[in-house]
């Protein structure tokens, strides 16, 4: 199977946050914490407006991953970047090394304390038993364990955001990129997953002032 | 008597004062379990069997091919 990967088609987000409230809903993800919000850009600009949902894009090669300091993630056989809550001391590193400001951290502790470290699981759980109650507690549902994809993905209502099997995720997009003759780009798509929409490309030559 | 309580104090300070490897061989092995095994709670999909790879790997892939509208919407 390939692996499990997220896009975000730009051209469909209308903004409806509704996989942000599936999210926080399926996870019972904690106040404070997003694992998965909506990005808008060029608001209010008639024409240019874009919105993307953005959550742990599971990257191939997960800057979080190489800089925690204590080795608490790993990626499982689906290619689903997931870490022990049991392990992570919250440092923050993996927050400044996430190019998608994914990694999230509770802050209702005393004094104000930055808890442990909480992500989008891609519904996948954590390293206790499927299902059980204590992974649940700490990592909200596993769907991929029952059967499902993740909760914001199969909640989309106008299928903008597309999660699964890589290989079947991204022939989706091409068949809407083919019927509809533009939006190639896929946000974030070449950052997470080293796929560059033109690796040829090179930049510009600097202007001699 | 007071051994009896003592014993059992002692034990739970040794258990507070005691520490998990932190050791990176140790995190890397997550011991977490395959997807495809199977979650245990009420809301396993129907379809697949629990333990069977393929099944699962079928099953997740018609269930990610049914986020194509093109399919079964307009036909093309």
């Amino acid at each position: 199977m390939a692996r499990m990967k997220f896009i975000c088609d730009a051209e469909r987000c209308i903004e409806c946050n509704a996989c942000v409230t599936a999210c926080k809903n399926e996870n019972e993800v904690p106040w404070g914490v997003n694992r998965r919000r909506v990005v808008t850009i060029n608001d209010g600009l008639v024409g240019q407006e874009k919105s993307i949902s953005v959550a742990c894009m599971h990257c191939s090669d997960a800057p979080c991953m190489a800089v925690c300091p204590v080795d608490c993630f790993y990626r499982t056989d689906e290619g689903v970047v997931l870490h022990d809550k049991d392990i992570c001391i919250g440092c923050g590193y993996c927050s400044y090394a996430c190019p998608f400001g994914a990694p999230q951290f509770p802050s209702n502790g005393t004094f104000g304390l930055r808890g442990k470290m909480d992500k989008c699981t891609f519904c996948a759980g954590g390293p206790e038993e499927n299902g059980s109650k204590a992974e649940f507690e700490k990592y909200g549902r596993n769907r991929l364990a029952e059967g499902k994809l993740p909760a914001c993905a199969e909640m989309c209502s106008t299928k903008a955001l597309l999660g699964g099997d890589g290989d079947v995720v991204a022939d989706i997009f091409r068949d809407r990129v083919v019927h509809r003759g533009k939006g190639s780009e896929v946000w974030g798509w070449g950052t997470a997953y080293g796929n560059l929409p033109n690796p040829k490309a090179k930049p510009a030559p600097e202007k001699k002032s | 008597m007071m051994r009896a309580l003592l014993i059992p104090a002692l034990m739970l300070a040794l258990y507070g004062c005691g520490e998990k490897s932190q050791s990176q061989a140790d995190a890397r092995d997550s011991g977490d379990q395959q997807a495809y095994q199977g979650a245990h709670d009420p809301f396993v999909t129907k379809g697949w069997t629990a333990g069977n790879k393929a099944e699962w790997e079928r099953h997740m892939r018609a269930r990610t091919q049914a986020q194509n509208e093109y399919v079964h919407i307009n036909g093309s």
